[in-house]
């Protein structure tokens, strides 16, 4: 566990990393609705971080290496490229527009010098190439430095163009673009273990892509009931297996888990292993089903356990026991005894991610009031954790926060009542290798590191 | 299945309670267990119906609101309170402001202690949860409120209201420009007031739109066999135009 030394890992300017660019300051605004983050995503080795938000644009921030020469810069994240992925649409036929939010962002393990990723929104998925430029040639024979035809009359004897350094220029170009696969909004993309093929989940159906096919997909999964009027759970999240490239995982708004071996069958709706909890009839409610429909699930990196996140808790389940999770951890229990009225202002459909550290020994993910949490499986401790910009400040180590529920109340603490239900951190991200995190509050990304602690434990 | 709170078994606080004659003056200290199930009903409804925006609702939120609004169909069926009873509507709460609301998110375990040993019921029971009490029709028609609702009017409104629920699935499967405008075209406009339909009542007495349960008091004060039964009436009469299509 991050020994309660996370600090921002910010720019000497005096803020977190703002989400417009590289070094600026904070502009204290009411952010367009454009600009709030969907997505949060490292790649395999951490040195890229991508972001989504609702207007379709993706960003891509690249840490910096760490260098005796500016020694500000300790490995700090700066913007590598912008570009806009989606474009808003309208569905003719239904006389719905499609958002251009982006939903998921998957990279692809890096196989050559070039970086891949996948984005979605609800209905297209796309494949992005992000190439790095850094020399051009010089020295052409018929063209002059700007480009031009020379006149001929003046070139006198042939010469080699040469390679020359040139300012970095980072180029992004759509590769593929997967449309039309499907009919309801997509939630989640996984890319496989075997580096040719993606799965992407729907309110009811899952596809399998290979990813140079953009014209054809398989359905593996599909739950969509023969008479729409008996729909009662829906597929929230999914993801492929870290290493077995025959498994895969979805979960229900009913709180179950399913994992699908594509080996046994091509239309996956037998699950080979059910994981589900039974319900604590002492704790049944009219709110049961909807607090525990799963929002996010994601597997360990080592393949054994998954993580899963309900509105109240946190589960870790062990793949080799589908009868209850192995651990559960309370993120905000004290909204148990307000369930109505976030069932009345919409809260209670809030989805959370989580997200494994990466030895899986430390579980995060998001609250409100911007609280983000964090639990330790070894030690059992936790933290609450705030990121503001206040928190925010060079050198600054993030103080641990307190929800206070009646009793005795420290200075500190913040009451039940006077937290901020739209100040909501849905989207986290934990670097693969060290402890550095990325957190989405709103329109702001905040990338904090444990300074003490670089490595994982 | 749900939370049972039997009809006529002594309450957390003295004067709460369903007894529609002498009024719930004294009811300003915790709502009655009844009076916020209809209003989570009622919410839940409006929710489904604000569903048809620019943008395709979200279909697992629409799943499970209407999850909810079936579970507590089944239960009001189930303790034969299938009515409507003016439900206090306060608005929308501020995302900033928090109401407590204790007794619906109340665990079974606390409402178990005012209830009597449970009752086994009929048929009913296969797919409930054991140690939950099933009032059975019969017995809830002990105390004179339920004496309105008989069995029969109550699995009506269950078919009522499960054609509601497919209706709006249905449309929101088969989404078109027309079906949109098809589903408000009959609607008397005061359904374009909220509070209108949270009160459940159409052209209804003016006590009705106060808020408070002070106001449901006095609006509930008149004899319920006639007016109860109109409102019901009402209600499935105005939810049947809301999701015909």
């Amino acid at each position: 566990m991050p020994s309660g030394t996370l600090a921002p890992l910010g720019s000497g300017s005096g803020s977190a990393l703002s989400y417009w660019g590289p070094n600026e300051p904070h502009l204290p605004v009411s952010p367009p609705t454009a600009d709030i983050i969907s997505t949060v995503e490292f790649n395999h080795t951490g040195e890229l971080l991508a972001t989504g938000d609702k207007g379709g644009r993706v960003v891509i921030f690249q840490r910096e290496p760490e260098s005796k020469n500016a020694p500000h810069s300790q490995g700090e994240y700066d913007v590598y490229s912008t570009f806009q992925s989606h474009e808003p649409e309208f569905d003719y036929l239904k006389s719905l527009e499609i958002e251009e939010k982006i939903n998921k962002i998957k990279w692809l393990p890096q196989q050559n010098a070039a970086h891949s990723l996948l984005s979605t929104n609800d209905k297209t998925i796309k494949l992005w190439k992000i190439t790095e430029r850094d020399k051009r040639p010089e020295g052409y024979n018929l063209k002059d430095e700007e480009g031009k035809l020379k006149d001929l009359s003046t070139v006198t004897s042939l010469q080699v163009p040469v390679l020359k350094p040139m300012d970095l220029m980072v180029e992004v170009s759509p590769r593929r673009v997967f449309a039309n696969g499907h009919t309801y909004h997509i939630n989640s993309i996984s890319v496989n273990s075997d580096c040719e093929t993606y799965m992407s989940a729907d309110d009811l159906r899952i596809n399998l892509w290979h990813l140079a096919i953009t014209d054809r997909s398989f359905n593996i999964v599909d739950i969509k009931p023969a008479n729409m009027e008996d729909l009662t759970e829906v597929i929230t999240a999914s993801e492929f297996h870290p290493h077995h490239c025959n498994l895969f995982v979805y979960s229900s708004s009913k709180g179950s888990l399913r994992l699908c071996d594509m080996r046994a069958a091509a239309l996956c709706d037998k699950h080979s292993k059910l994981f589900e909890e039974p319900e604590d009839p002492s704790n049944r409610s009219f709110f049961s089903e909807i607090i525990s429909s799963v929002s996010d699930v994601k597997f360990s990196h080592s393949g054994r356990y998954m993580l899963t996140r309900d509105y109240l808790t946190v589960k870790v389940w062990d793949l080799n026991m589908e009868a209850r999770p192995i651990e559960t951890y309370q993120v905000h229990d004290y909204l148990r005894s307000k369930l109505c009225s976030l069932y009345e202002n919409d809260c209670i459909f809030d989805k959370f991610e989580c997200a494994w550290n990466g030895s899986d020994s430390v579980i995060m993910t998001g609250a409100y009031n911007n609280f983000f949490r964090m639990f330790d499986r070894n030690t059992k401790r936790d933290v609450t954790l705030e990121a503001s910009r206040e928190s925010s400040k060079p050198r600054a180590v993030l103080k641990p926060r307190r929800v206070c529920v009646g009793g005795k109340r420290r200075r500190d603490d913040i009451s039940v009542d006077s937290l901020d239900f739209t100040k909501k951190i849905l989207h986290t991200a934990w670097h693969p290798a060290e402890n550095i995190i990325a957190i989405a509050a709103t329109n702001n990304l905040y990338i904090f590191q444990d300074k003490v602690n670089s490595e994982m434990h | 299945m749900g939370t049972m709170f039997a009809r006529g078994l002594k309450r957390k606080s003295p004067e709460d309670g369903e007894d529609m004659e002498g009024g719930l003056a004294g009811a300003r200290a915790t709502p009655s267990y009844s009076l916020q199930r209809q209003s989570l009903l009622d919410m839940s409804l409006v929710k489904l119906q604000l569903c048809h925006m620019l943008v395709e609702p979200n279909l697992c939120r629409s799943v499970l609101i209407a999850n909810t609004v079936r579970q507590i169909q089944e239960e009001m069926s189930q303790d034969g309170t299938w009515r409507v009873v003016a439900p206090q509507a306060a608005g929308r709460a501020p995302l900033d402001r928090l109401v407590s609301t204790d007794i619906l998110c109340r665990s079974v375990r606390e409402q178990e202690g005012e209830r009597p040993a449970p009752d086994v019921g009929d048929g009913h029971t296969a797919d409930l949860v054991p140690g939950l009490a099933v009032v059975p029709s019969a017995q809830a028609l002990r105390s004179p409120q339920s004496s309105l609702w008989e069995v029969d009017s109550s699995r009506e409104n269950r078919g009522g209201f499960q054609k509601s629920l497919d209706q709006i699935f249905e449309t929101l499967e088969n989404k078109t420009s027309g079906s949109v405008e098809e589903l408000f075209a009959d609607v008397d406009s005061s359904y374009y007031d909220l509070d209108a339909v949270l009160t459940g009542m159409v052209g209804s007495t003016p006590s009705a739109h106060a808020s408070g349960l002070q106001a449901f008091a006095s609006a509930a004060a008149p004899p319920p066999s006639s007016s109860c039964r109109s409102d019901l009436g009402e209600l499935d009469h105005a939810v049947e135009i809301l999701v015909e299509t």
